[in-house]
C-alpha cells in the first residue's frame, strides 16, 4: 500500500440542487455586470424581457469593477443581503 | 546530540522515550521502570556487537537483581541469532520496526545508555571503547551496590570493578556499526511516522492493487504528466529545504480560496518533481501570484490562454542549477522545469484552477504546463531585472510575468548597429494582441547575448532600448482604425468625433516603458531573442510581482 498526502484544499464541495420551480418570478432581483464588453447589452435584454413577464420584480443593477477578478466581497454581500435572485452577465 | 569526546555524548535534561517491547521471552519489557538500567542498541551483522555479547550477557547475569538490562536488537532474525549463538539468558527485545532506535537517536550500534530513575539519561557510550564501558560500569556497579562492590554477583573479574568478567578477551577499541534506524530511506519512513512530525495534510491509501500514478490521474491531480507520488516522506525531504514552519499559511489560492500552506506547497513540488532546495522559489512564486496586483484567478481563468512566467534573479540561480545559458527558456533543466510547475500544480490543486472549470482558456497554451527561467545576470552589462525592481543584487528574487503568447523569436542575423537591433525588437513587438492594439498590454523581452553585445558596442541602455521600441511601435491614430481588413481597432464613428489634432496624434505600442521588462538570457551564439507577450496589464489585468526568495 502506498500512502500519499492530498495535494488540494481538501474542501469537499458541497453538491446543491436547484431550488424548486414553480414559473414564478416575485421579490428583488440582481442583475451582475461583470463589466465585459456588450454584457450590458445582454442585461438590458433580460431586464426588458422580466419585467414585462413578472412585473411585481424589483430589479437592481450591479457591475464588477473589472471581469478579470473575482467580484470584491462588500458587492458579494451587497448582493446576497438585498436580493432574492441573481443573474450574472457573461461575455464573449 | 553532539559528541564532546569520542564515544561519548552530551546528556540532555529530557526523560528518555517510554518503550514497550516484545522480548525474546515471549512476554513485553517497559522501560522506564523503578530502577536504574542499562539499554543496549545492537544488531546482529554488526561485528562489534558480536564481540560484546559475552559481556552484556555477564552483565545481565552479575547486575540484573540490581538493575535492569535492556538488550535492543534491531532485527527479529538477528536477535534469534544471537540468542542461538550466544546462549543467552538475557532477553532480547525486539525493535524491527526501529521506533525506539529512532527516538533514542540512535546512529551507531551498540550505543550503551545508563538510565537513572525516573528514566532520565545518565550516561551514553557508542561504539566499544573498552577503558570507557569498564569505567562506566564501574560507576554502575558503585552505585547500585554501594561500597560492596566486591560482592557483587557479577561473574567477572576486574581490579577496577570487581566484576568477574576476563576483558583481556575484548578489543581495546571498536567503532561500531551505523544504526538501521540511520539508515537514510528508513529514517524518512520513520520520521513521517512520528507522533511529533509537522505532517497535518490528509491522508490518502492507495491500495496495493491500485496503481499510484493512475491514482493520482484519477484524482485530478495532473496537469497530464504523470506525477511523483507525495509521500509523507518525500513531502518531510521537501520540507527540509525550508525554515518555515509547515503550517505556516503562505496565500489563499483562488477560486476556491485554498489555503496554501507550506506543507500543501511542499505535497505539489513533490509531484512536480522538485528538490527541496527549489521550494523557497516556489513558496515565494506562489506569493507573488497570489497578490491582487498578479490577480492568478484572472491569469488563469482568462479565455486568453494566459499564464505566469517565473524569472529568477540572484544568488540561488547557481545555488540550484538553473539554467540561464543555452535553452534557457527549453527544456533540460530540472530547477527550472519542476519549479514552473510546482506553481501551476498548486494553483490547481491548492486554488482549483482547472481546465473546464474556471480556467476557460479558448486554446490554452504549452506555458501553462510550465515557464520558470533565471536572468543570466553576469553576462549582462545591465542591471538585473531584480534590481530594477528594488531589490539588493545580493537578494534572491522571483518575478512573476503574465504572457499569453511567447517566446516570440525576434530574427535579427544581420544588423550591426544598436538602433537596428532594437529596432528589430520593435517590429516584432507590434504584434502583441494584434497589430491595431496599442497600450493595452506588456512584454517581457529576453535578449541574447549576441543581439546584447550588438547593443552593448554603441552603450544602449535598457531605457535607450525601450525608447527605441516605443518609438519603432509608434502609429498614427488613423492606421488603428476599423477597416475592411479588420474589424479590430478604433471605431469609425469615435475616430471620426476626434479633433483633428488627436486623429493625428500617434499611440506607441506601450501605455509606458515600464511594460517593457527586459532580462539577458540564451547561449552565446545565436541571434534570436525571444518576447513573451503580455496579457491586459494594470490594475484591472495583471502587474508583475517580485518578491525576495527566503535564503536558508
Amino acid at each position: 500500500m502506498t500512502t500519499i498526502l492530498d495535494p488540494t484544499n481538501e474542501s469537499i464541495p458541497v453538491e446543491r440542487s436547484l431550488a424548486k420551480r414553480n414559473g414564478l418570478i416575485s421579490g428583488r432581483l440582481a442583475l451582475l455586470d461583470i463589466s465585459k464588453p456588450r454584457g450590458n447589452i445582454l442585461l438590458k435584454k433580460f431586464e426588458n424581457m422580466l419585467a414585462s413577464q413578472f412585473p411585481d420584480i424589483v430589479i437592481t443593477h450591479y457591475a464588477k469593477p473589472t471581469f478579470a477578478k473575482p467580484a470584491p466581497e462588500a458587492l458579494r454581500t451587497e448582493i446576497r443581503d438585498n436580493n432574492d435572485f441573481l443573474i450574472e452577465a457573461l461575455a464573449d | 546530540m553532539d559528541l564532546n569526546k569520542q564515544g561519548e555524548k552530551n546528556m540532555t535534561d529530557a526523560p528518555l522515550p517510554a518503550f514497550v517491547l516484545e522480548n525474546s521471552n515471549a512476554g513485553h519489557t517497559s522501560f522506564p521502570g523503578e530502577r536504574s538500567a542499562l539499554i543496549c542498541f545492537i544488531k546482529a551483522d554488526c561485528p562489534t556487537c558480536i564481540a560484546i555479547m559475552p559481556l552484556l550477557e555477564a552483565c545481565f547475569r552479575g547486575m540484573q537483581d540490581k538493575i535492569d538490562i535492556h538488550l535492543i536488537g534491531q532485527t527479529l532474525q538477528g536477535n534469534l541469532e544471537l540468542a542461538d549463538k550466544f546462549d543467552l539468558h538475557a532477553p532480547l527485545l525486539d525493535d524491527s520496526t526501529l521506533k525506539v532506535s529512532f527516538v533514542y537517536d540512535i546512529e551507531i550500534v551498540p550505543t550503551l545508555i545508563w538510565a537513572i530513575p525516573p528514566g532520565q539519561e545518565n550516561k551514553r557510550l557508542e561504539g566499544f571503547d573498552k577503558a570507557e564501558w569498564e569505567a562506566l560500569l564501574l560507576d554502575v556497579v558503585e552505585q547500585s551496590q554501594g561500597s560492596n562492590r566486591n560482592t557483587t554477583k557479577f561473574p567477572a573479574k576486574s581490579e577496577s570493578t570487581g566484576l568477574l568478567f576476563d576483558w583481556a578477551t575484548l578489543p581495546k577499541w571498536r567503532p561500531g556499526c551505523a544504526s538501521l534506524s540511520a539508515d537514510p530511506v528508513i529514517a524518512e519512513r520513520l520520521q513521517a511516522e512520528a507522533d511529533n512530525n509537522p505532517l497535518r495534510a490528509r491522508k490518502i491509501e492507495i491500495a496495493a492493487t491500485d496503481d499510484a500514478f493512475e491514482f493520482m490521474y484519477d484524482q485530478g491531480f495532473s496537469d497530464g504528466l504523470p506525477l511523483v507520488p507525495p509521500t509523507p516522506e518525500r513531502v518531510l525531504r521537501m520540507l527540509s529545504g525550508t525554515r518555515r514552519e509547515a503550517q505556516e499559511l503562505i496565500a489563499k489560492v483562488p477560486p476556491n480560496m485554498g489555503e496554501a500552506t507550506i506543507e500543501k506547497i511542499a505535497v505539489n513540488a513533490v509531484m512536480a518533481g522538485a528538490k527541496p532546495e527549489y521550494l523557497p522559489v516556489i513558496i515565494a512564486a506562489l506569493e507573488a501570484a497570489c497578490t491582487d496586483e498578479f490577480n492568478i484567478h484572472g491569469v488563469m481563468a482568462t479565455t486568453m490562454g494566459a499564464s505566469p512566467v517565473m524569472v529568477v534573479n540572484g544568488p540561488i540561480r547557481e545555488k540550484i542549477g538553473m539554467n540561464m545559458k543555452l535553452s534557457a527558456l527549453g527544456q533540460g533543466n530540472r530547477a527550472n522545469a519542476t519549479i514552473g510547475r510546482a506553481l501551476r500544480l498548486a494553483v490547481r490543486n491548492i486554488g482549483g484552477a482547472k481546465p473546464g472549470g474556471t480556467e476557460r482558456s479558448a486554446l490554452g497554451n504549452p506555458m501553462k504546463f510550465t515557464m520558470c527561467f533565471a536572468e543570466w545576470e553576469e553576462r549582462s552589462i545591465w542591471s538585473p531585472l531584480h534590481v530594477e525592481r528594488g531589490f539588493n543584487a545580493t537578494d534572491s528574487v522571483v518575478t512573476l510575468f503574465c504572457m499569453t503568447s511567447g517566446p516570440v523569436l525576434i530574427v535579427d542575423q544581420t544588423s550591426r548597429r544598436a538602433a537596428q537591433i532594437a529596432g528589430s525588437m520593435g517590429m516584432c513587438l507590434t504584434n502583441i494582441f494584434h497589430p491595431k492594439a496599442q497600450m493595452v498590454s506588456d512584454t517581457l523581452l529576453v535578449v541574447c547575448p549576441e543581439h546584447l553585445d550588438t547593443l552593448a558596442r554603441d552603450g544602449y541602455s535598457k531605457e535607450n532600448l525601450r525608447n527605441r521600441i516605443q518609438e519603432i511601435t509608434m502609429l498614427p491614430m488613423a492606421d488603428l482604425v476599423v477597416d475592411d481588413n479588420s474589424g479590430v481597432g478604433i471605431p469609425t464613428d469615435k475616430f471620426a468625433n476626434m479633433s483633428s489634432e488627436m486623429q493625428q496624434s500617434k499611440l506607441p505600442k506601450f501605455r509606458s516603458n515600464s511594460d517593457i521588462h527586459i532580462v539577458v538570457a540564451g547561449s552565446d551564439a545565436g541571434k534570436f531573442s525571444g518576447a513573451f507577450h503580455g496579457w491586459a496589464t494594470g490594475s484591472t489585468g495583471s502587474i508583475s510581482v517580485s518578491k525576495k526568495i527566503e535564503e536558508t
